[in-house]
């Protein structure tokens, strides 16, 4: 049986799974269920100062497609709108009966020294094991100066950063806006200023839709519509990518990641983990399905790592990084074929379409024994994968390695006005 | 309620016969409708198109209702199938486009194409408006000669091609066997009057109802003067058993006892037996047994000739009369009807069995009693209007090439009196294809 606690910049959980900082940690009833159903800890909803802010009604927006509900989630609320004498005795409350798990505080106050000197000892007395940086809200606290209007600017990452490690013990997460061109420069800025760990990746801004009777992007307040915060299932790829470049790149990599962004299931959780990340946040598929998603994520995660020989955590935490590199280190002469079961075919032409319209002309259409018959014609076929993507019978069409020689990357490739020749590059 | 009778109207409520005649596949709700399309993989070169006789883009139409688009989806159907609405509760789809829906393959669960094409087709029809203009007015003027799906398909084009049409009936109502020959619950709620008015709202058709070929009317005053004439005049004849006792009172047409509950509007005037057998194998078999049933009959039994599979009654028309409490029979060959007091009171039947591939029956007879029986043994194209007309008749019926054409200039043909399957389906898109080809004929003369 695997062993699936954590240490993550000296903050324990019995798992790696944490819920987010997000409306379903906004308070100890939430958290306290969350904590029941199994949760490995807790980010707690957005601290700031008082008085507190103000929601809006109507908060969140959502993408469907093709039926499926909630493949992404936009919302535009702010943080915590409940007083900070409140939150503070609920933490507090919760921490003292449930000590083996992780309760971690979120904090965004304004980028003023005073500021952050003056709340930091009021969580430390709740007895949280640590505080992450809300640097990352890309709705509303950023209109105000804070949020991913700090995280954006490497300078104030750092600089508060390093009045957090100043003010407090507790162990600091800075939490990482994706709203920026390079991920690595606020995460340098956070290892400059000290930080124990990032998380990442806050949400991504965006107009998830537009109300077309009422004219304004959703959700529509009143007549009107702002950008809000965009999460779940559909920024997975956004999120894994910046986790994989600061978990590759030599000076970073030394920051202990939490990894965020559209974590729905075991397997998810699994490539965060292979993609650099120690602990795991989760907000949109609790959202969506409540507390008990947990179960499945804990159980899934522990036979995966039986089955594949892993015992903790710390042995699944990075394994893809290694194979994670630049477009010009891959082998120029590696091919695969796409190759079709006839057997498992079912005839809907999807192959044929998607490679005939928009890809090589690589699957012929044909009738054999009158019945629909469709092959792949090798010459033409560049192994791009599409038609494996597009057809709907799992297994059906796989992609089969063809035999190669040797290595040839687009260093050394011919074809390349810059390349290196061995020679040379010695 | 009278019970002594063995032939007599009124067995149930009618409370209870109006639920038993009440559509009998409610629709789909717009939400099922919506989970529903979401299923389909909108095929390339999809199959299901190709099994449909009319040629629905079938993908595209089921897409449309995913999207939220019905308007379109409904114009996508109509315009390969004016009976759209009809062909969706009819239509025996599977043997026809859920057949071929590759997620049988896949799962053994086809899409319900049916029920979607319903969904979009009530929808329009709902806003009594057709998705169609008429083209400009070409002056000229086609008879068409029975106003079945056959005849007001053809009638439908000709009309949006800029033709004005008069289309001739023998009955008093339009819309052909959809009026008269399919069980009430497939069509409820007058569905296929409400079909005909969708139908000619188009405008430029006009109906002659009780007008007869023969009687009122000869195919040479109609090319005399009409531009052009085509005949959808469908089955006018119904085959015999040929055995004795059918002359007996309680001896029935399937199709004459089907009329008459579909012009009955309560149900509670038609009469029906205590013991009733159907003799057939086909689609009007079923409807009469079952509709017997729902009338009340305490025992329908349905007797076949041979194997379940050769019955042209779906698997699910045979499992539809089975759910109904309708037994059936099959190898069996009806010998001779006897009676009582000029009565019917039994039928006896020979037991067969397939012997060299042929069917034989020598494993002895059997004797149902019964108080009504039902023929259902086939229904035939009569030529005797055409007789005296240089229309060729082929196996029975008018021999039209590919395009609907009979063999006499100016004069098209389909539907059941021409050769082919005899659907709904099949019959809306020969009308369609005739139409296609009077313009195009009617084009050439004009140039």
């Amino acid at each position: 049986m695997a062993d699936l606690s954590i240490n993550i910049a000296g903050i324990c959980s019995p798992n790696p799974f944490w819920l987010a900082s997000a409306p379903p940690t906004d308070k100890e009833y939430n958290v306290r269920r969350a904590l029941e159903a199994g949760w490995g800890g807790v980010v707690w909803k957005t601290l700031g100062e008082d008085p507190p802010v103000v929601n809006v009604s109507s908060r969140y927006g959502a993408t469907r497609y093709n039926g499926q509900r909630m493949a992404g989630l936009n919302n535009i609320e702010l943080i915590t709108d409940r007083p900070l004498a409140v939150n503070l005795a609920e933490i507090k409350a919760v921490k003292k009966d449930y000590p083996d798990r992780a309760i971690i505080v979120s904090i965004m106050v304004p980028c003023v020294e005073e500021s952050w000197k003056r709340i930091l000892p009021l969580v430390e007395e709740t007895g949280a094991d640590g505080i992450e940086l809300n640097f990352g809200c890309p709705h509303g606290m950023s209109e105000r100066n804070m949020g991913s209007a700090v995280g954006q600017v490497p300078e104030y990452v750092e600089m508060v950063t390093r009045w957090c490690k100043q003010y407090t013990r507790m162990p600091v997460i800075v939490k990482l806006t994706p709203n920026i061109t390079n991920i690595l420069n606020p995460a340098r800025a956070a290892l400059r200023g000290g930080a124990d760990a990032v998380s990442l990746i806050n949400t991504i801004q965006s107009v998830v839709g537009v109300d077309l009777d009422a004219m304004a992007p959703m959700p529509v307040v009143g007549g009107l519509g702002t950008h809000g915060g965009y999460c779940g299932p559909a920024v997975k790829p956004i999120a894994l990518r910046m986790l994989g470049e600061i978990a590759r790149t030599p000076d970073t990599s030394v920051l202990p990641i939490s990894g965020i962004g559209g974590i729905s299931n075991w397997r998810d959780a699994a490539e965060f983990l292979v993609m650099g990340a120690t602990s795991l946040q989760v907000c949109t598929a609790a959202m969506h399905y409540g507390f008990r998603i947990v179960e499945d994520m804990i159980d899934g995660l522990s036979h995966w790592m039986d089955e594949k020989g892993f015992e903790t955590i710390a042995d699944v935490t990075g394994r893809a990084i290694p194979n994670f590199v630049n477009w010009n280190q891959l082998n120029l002469k590696f091919k695969t074929l796409a190759a079709i079961d006839q057997d498992s075919c079912i005839k809907c032409g999807l192959c044929h379409i998607a490679c005939e319209d928009t890809s090589h002309q690589a699957i012929s259409k044909s009738l054999l024994n009158n019945e629909r018959h469709y092959e792949v014609i090798e010459e033409e076929c560049v192994g791009c994968n599409l038609c494996a993507h597009v057809c709907p019978v799992d297994d059906c069409i796989t992609m089969v390695p063809q035999p190669f020689d040797g290595v040839q990357t687009w260093t050394e490739h011919p074809n390349n006005p810059m390349r290196k020749l061995p020679a040379e590059a010695g | 309620m009278d019970h002594s009778q063995s032939i007599a109207a009124n067995r149930l409520p009618p409370d209870v016969l109006a639920r038993n005649f009440s559509d009998a596949h409610p629709p789909l709700t717009a939400a099922q409708a919506v989970i529903e399309a979401d299923r389909c993989y909108f095929c390339y070169d999809a199959p299901c198109i190709e099994a449909c006789p009319t040629g629905i883009n079938i993908p595209g139409f089921i897409k449309k209702i995913s999207s939220g688009n019905v308007s379109g989806s409904a114009r996508t159907i109509l315009e390969s199938n004016i009976f759209g609405g009809s062909c969706a509760r009819v239509c025996p789809t599977e043997i026809l486009c859920e057949d071929k829906c590759v997620r049988n393959t896949q799962e053994d669960r086809p899409l319900q194409i049916g029920a979607l094409q319903r969904h979009a087709t009530d929808w329009q029809m709902q806003k009594m408006k057709q998705p169609f203009a008429r083209a400009p007015l070409t002056g000229k003027r086609v008879a068409v000669i029975g106003a079945g799906p056959a005849g007001l398909s053809c009638a439908h084009r000709l009309a949006v091609h800029g033709y004005d049409v008069t289309v001739f009936d023998a009955r008093p109502k339009a819309g052909g066997l959809n009026e008269y020959g399919v069980a009430a619950y497939k069509l409820a709620d007058e569905f296929a009057q409400k079909e005909v008015d969708f139908v000619m709202s188009i405008g430029g058709i006009t109906i002659e109802a009780d007008m007869k070929l023969g009687r009122d009317m000869t195919l040479a005053s109609l090319k005399a003067e009409f531009d052009a004439v085509f005949l959808g005049i469908g089955h006018a004849g119904v085959r015999a058993l040929g055995i004795t006792g059918e002359h007996l009172d309680g001896v029935r047409n399937a199709v004459d006892f089907i009329e008459e509950l579909r012009s009955s509007p309560t149900k509670s005037d038609v009469a029906v037996g205590r013991r009733v057998v159907v003799i057939g194998g086909g689609n009007t078999a079923i409807d009469a047994a079952v509709q017997a049933k729902r009338l009340g009959a305490e025992e329908v039994t349905l007797v076949y000739r041979r194997a379940a599979d050769n019955m042209s009654a779906t698997t699910v028309e045979q499992e539809w009369a089975q759910t109904n409490n309708v037994t059936l029979r099959y190898w069996s060959a009806p010998v001779r009807i006897d009676g009582d007091g000029g009565k019917i009171s039994s039928i006896t039947f020979a037991r067969g069995l397939l012997k060299d591939g042929r069917p034989v029956y020598e494993l002895g007879e059997y004797t149902l009693a019964a108080d009504m029986l039902l023929k259902a043994v086939g229904q035939l194209f009569l030529p005797d209007p055409l007789v005296d007309d240089e229309i060729l008749i082929e196996d029975g019926r008018i021999k039209v090439d590919a395009e609907g054409r009979t063999t006499m200039r100016g004069v098209y043909a389909g539907g059941d009196c021409t050769a082919g399957e005899d659907l709904t389906v099949a019959a809306v898109r020969d009308g369609r294809n005739a139409a296609e080809a009077i313009n195009a004929d009617l084009m050439m003369v004009g140039n």
